[in-house]
Parts: C-alpha cells; structure tokens; sequence
C-alpha cells in the first residue's frame, strides 16, 4: 500500500486537471448539445486564449492585477473570433453532412496551430501566477498551491453558474430547448441562428477561459491544441455529449483514471483512457449522463 | 463527354504510371510511390464514406497494422515479401473485423468516434509496446523485398532497387484497385450504396445493414492493410504515428479533395495532395496553414471534390454543345 499522503497528491492532481478539462469539455459538449457539431478547433481556441493572455501580460507589465486582466482579455477575445467564425463561415455549413462540418473545424485548426508559430513562434512561454496566489500551504502532508486551490473551487463554481443559468434563465431554457428540438423552437418564433452564434460564442468564451487560466500552470507551447481536444473528447464522450452534468462526471473520471492510471500501469496509462472511452461507447454510445440522439 | 469518357483512363494511368522511372529521377520515383501507396489507401477508405456512408475517423489503424505486420515479418523473422505482403491485409482484417463488430452497431458521430477510439488504441500500444513494435522510436531499416529478378526484365534491367520497387507497387496497386472496383461493381455494391441511401428501407427489403457494413468495414480494412504494408517499406521504417489520428484526417481530406462521388476521385486526391505537398514545402514550412485553406476552399465552392468539379464542367460543356 502506498504513502496514503502520496495517494492525496496524486488524486488531487487529477482533480485539479480535471477542473481545467471541465472548463473546456463543457464548451465542447454545449456546441455539440446545440449546433450538433463536433468542433474540432475548440482546443485551438484554448490555445490561443493561452497565448492572448501571456500578450496581455507581456504588455501590461507585472502589475498585481495583470493577470486577470489577461484573462478576461483572452477570454473574451476569443469569444469574439468563435462568433466571426460562426457567422462567417460555418453557418453554411448546417445544412450539409457533418463530415464537412467535422473537416471545416479540422481546417481551423491547421490555419491555427500555423497562424500562432507565425506570431509567437515555436519556444516554450510561460506566465507566472498572479501575485495574491504565488504560494502554497500545506494539507495532509502535500504541497498545495493557492492557485491550485482557485481552480479547484472555480471549477465547481462555473458549473453552479452554468447550471443555474441553464435552468433558471430564459436563455437557457431556450438553449436546452434547441437541444432537444431545433424545428420546433424555430417554428415557435425563436430566432435560432442568433441563439447558435450566441452558444458558439459562449463556447468559445469557455475555451478562451480555460487557456488563459491553464497558462500560470502549464508552458504554452505548439501541439498544446491537439493535446487538449484528444482529451476533451474523451472527457464528452465518457460522459455523454452534450450532457452538462456528463461533462462534469466525465472531467473527474479522466483526471482520476489519468492520474491513478500511471501509477498502477506507467507505460499504459494513455492506453487506459482510451479504452475506457471505447468501452463506454459500446455499452452507452451517448455516454454515462447523455440521452440517446433522437435520429 | 462520351468520347471523353471511352478513353481508358485507368489503363493509361498505370502505363503512364510504370514510365515514370524512365525519367531517371529518384526524386519523381519517391513521389510517385507515395501517391501510388496513398492512393490505394485513400480509395480503400472511399469505400465506407462514398459507397457505404460510413465515416471512419480511424482509417489509420489498419495501415498501421499493416505496415507493422509486414515490416515486422520481414525485418524480425526474414519471412519474404510474398509471405509478409498479404499477411498485412490478413491481420488489418482481423482487427477490421473485431473492432468494426463494435462500430457497426453505432450511427452516424458515434460510429466515426469509436473508430477514432479504437485506432488511438493501435496507435498507444504501437507507442508503448517497444519490444514488439519499437515503441517511439518506431521500427527503422525495413528491408526491400528481393527484388533481383526485375534485374532480368526487359528495360528494367538498369534501374534502381527504388525503381524496382516502385514498378512492384504500381503493379500491387493496380491490382488491388482492380480488384476494388470489381468489388463496387458487383451486387454486393449495390447493397452498399442501397445501404447509404437509406439504411431503414434496406433493413425493410431484407439487408441485414449492420452484416454489410461490418463486410465493407473488413475489405476496407484489408485493403489500408495492404496500402501499409507497402507503405512501410517505403518509407524505410515503420513509426507509430502511422496508426495517429492526423494520419486517418489526412487521408480523409485526399478522399474528400478527390471527390467521394467518384471510384478513381481519392486516388486524384492523393495525386494532387502529395504533389502539391512536395511543391508548396519546398518554398514554406506552413503546409498545414495552406493544407486547411484549400480544404475551407473544397468544402465551400467545390463540395464534390476535384473529380466532381471536373465531371459537372464536363456535363455542362456537353449539354451547351448538344443545344
């Protein structure tokens, strides 16, 4: 039996990455629940919320609240380019078959995993954490920093703000709505393709989000958009596509399995996610907290 | 039109295809492998997405089984090329047939996931399973297959072993695509294409779907099998990112850039994508930054792919000459 504050570090890792998958995967589920598009590019919109908000703090200086400032900045800056694209382009793609809008989103990525090594080149970048959480205390024998415990409240702390605002607002009413029955809703005098922009944009803002916040934590590297779609797929899937409270579930498997996995198997623990995402769709194709999709 | 189309295009291609070597640059043999090899990968996959409307987003694994099922018969048990090539097909089936058994049973975005699931399986053991496959670092100095006789041919005395193994390719592929369109042609096609027109009404007349689409899934499998096998000694060495994802998008995009409506469409695409690669890389590294802007290009003005572009053009001509 191992150090039982060895196993506490371990799992509240996998907690802190799964909070981080949560703010991303939820994006991803709530485009998918909505739009029914599988956005293959939301990780590419993680990465450059990353390095919108080193930028920002480039240009802002070492001010004690740059930071937050770069990361609404990213945010909102990449919610901004989720809605140009909806509207521009990928609007005329509803009607077609969902491979093409799958290969649109795949092109989006290409264009911006090239587009970022234009501008920031391919080093490693980093961001230090914001001053009033630099440190650490500690719990039960391990390390933690405050930054880590931000992220673990926040993350249940925007899935309180989602959920209430799926359930108690109109918006989300008619977000939900879309999700079941799109014609209907259209043909109750719904403006539906103001709502997709909105829930793309919103998806985005996710995204933008997650990458700023990751940044005082990971290096902002190439390759860090395609690392995190693989893993938000997996996270949606396990736990249901388009299903809020699935993505949460699936965020806290992902990090757990992750986390624990390497532990028991080292050089398999890619594997066993992976297989666990296969046993999950053949046994509930819609995922552990998802509805089956009305054909 | 009808006298564009009696022209025995496929013939033409695998005689111009087999004058390539002729021209004495080992530059235009290696490319003109890899479009051969990709070619047959791309119109394998063609027959889920254009044939039966099944949208795999796992093709890779079944090229990566082969190209390992060959490069390891050949490099680590010396078994012959005429052993360890169908031996690739073989085993692609074999895991076509177990993995697609799943897939079968899921529609639409679920069945494109799971085989995007199940190849990144092939693609971690391949990676991690460094006794058997060479983990990373993959499996480097896959011999050629002995390829002396050719040496004996008429004309292809002089040429190269890269040369000899070009024309080999040529022939296999050609073979293989032969064999391909036979298999479209035939009522077992029917069903296929009756299967991605309307899946209810095929069950309703009697196609047991999931059967046929789990068959297709297997010859489609085989035949990538195949394509990587070739592949891999190609290429001199077999790595794991031949099973990746970015591998089975990049050879959807040749089939989709081809056109799916077409059975020679992928093998287009495959030809014009490798060919454009290899120009457009030697002026900038940001291939991948054109590569998604031809693709936004294809999916907006020409969603039929080159084949379908050039075929409804044709039609047009055709119908302003006969008024």
């Amino acid at each position: 039996m191992p150090d039982p504050s060895f196993l506490f570090a371990q799992s509240l890792s996998g907690l802190t990455a799964a909070m981080f998958l949560f703010l991303i995967a939820s994006g991803l589920s709530l485009i998918f629940g909505v739009l029914r598009v599988l956005n293959f590019a939301h990780g590419s919109f993680y990465m450059l919320g990353a390095y919108l908000a080193f930028q920002t703090v480039q240009s802002l200086g070492r001010g004690p609240s740059s930071f937050w400032w770069a990361v609404a900045g990213a945010a909102v800056g990449v919610a901004v380019l989720g809605g140009l694209v909806e509207r521009l382009l990928l609007r005329h793609l509803y009607g077609k078959e969902e491979l093409y809008q799958l290969l649109f989103t795949y092109a989006l990525v290409l264009i911006v995993s090239d587009a970022a090594k234009v501008f920031w080149g391919t080093q490693q970048l980093s961001v230090s954490r914001p001053p009033g959480l630099a440190g650490a205390f500690r719990l039960f024998g391990t390390l933690v920093p405050y930054y880590n415990l931000f992220i673990l409240l926040l993350g249940p702390g925007i899935a309180f703000a989602f959920w209430l605002g799926l359930n108690r607002t109109r918006a989300g009413r008619l977000i939900r709505a879309a999700a079941l029955d799109r014609e209907m809703l259209g043909a109750l005098g719904v403006n539906v393709s103001r709502l997709y922009t909105g829930v793309f944009v919103l998806g985005s803002f996710l995204a933008g989000l997650g990458g700023a916040l990751v940044t005082p934590v990971k290096t902002i590297v190439p390759g860090m958009d395609v690392e995190i779609i693989v893993e938000a797929f997996i996270v949606v899937v396990i736990g249901g596509l388009g299903s809020f409270w699935g993505t949460f579930l699936g965020a806290l498997i992902y990090g757990q399995v992750l986390s624990f996995g390497i532990l028991i198997f080292p050089r398999f623990s890619i594997f066993s996610v992976f297989a666990l995402m296969a046993v999950v769709l053949i046994l509930r194709p819609w995922g552990l907290l998802g509805r089956p999709l009305k054909s | 039109m009808s006298g564009l189309r009696r022209i025995p295009w496929a013939p033409l291609a695998v005689v111009v295809a087999l004058l390539v070597p002729a021209a004495g640059s080992r530059f235009y043999t290696f490319v003109a492998t890899d479009v051969a090899i990709l070619a047959l990968f791309a119109v394998s996959l063609n027959l889920l997405l254009g044939y039966t409307g099944l949208v795999s987003f796992g093709h890779a694994a079944y090229f990566g089984i082969g190209a390992y099922t060959t490069g390891i018969l050949m490099k680590k048990a010396a078994i012959p090329f005429v052993l360890a090539f169908p031996a690739a097909g073989v085993l692609a089936a074999i895991f076509a047939l177990v993995f697609g058994f799943f897939c079968v049973r899921l529609t639409k975005i679920y069945f494109a996931m799971l085989t995007l699931a199940f190849a990144q399986i092939v693609w971690a053991i391949c990676f991690k399973w460094n006794d058997v496959t060479g983990g990373e670092q993959g499996m480097p100095e896959i011999p050629y297959p002995d390829l002396a006789w050719m040496e004996r041919l008429p004309l292809a005395g002089q040429l190269r072993t890269s040369d000899h193994f070009y024309l080999l390719t040529v022939v296999l592929v050609a073979a293989c695509l032969w064999l391909l369109r036979r298999i479209v042609g035939s009522p077992f096609g029917r069903i296929l294409t009756t299967i991605r027109e309307n899946p209810e009404r095929a069950e309703f007349i009697g196609v047991n779907v999931r059967r046929w689409e789990l068959f297709a899934f297997v010859i489609a499998g085989a035949f990538a099998g195949l394509a990587g096998g070739l592949f891999g000694i190609f290429n001199r060495g077999v790595f794991p990112d031949f099973a990746y994802w970015s591998k089975s998008s990049e050879v959807l995009i040749m089939t989709i850039l081809g056109g799916i409506g077409h059975f020679y469409g992928p093998a287009v695409g495959a030809l014009v994508l490798l060919v454009l690669n290899q120009q457009i890389t030697s002026y900038t590294e940001y291939w991948p930054f054109i590569l998604g802007t031809i693709l936004i290009v294809l999916l907006f003005v020409f969603p039929g792919g080159i084949v379908g572009a050039l075929d409804a053009a044709a039609r047009r001509l055709t119908r302003v000459r006969r008024a």
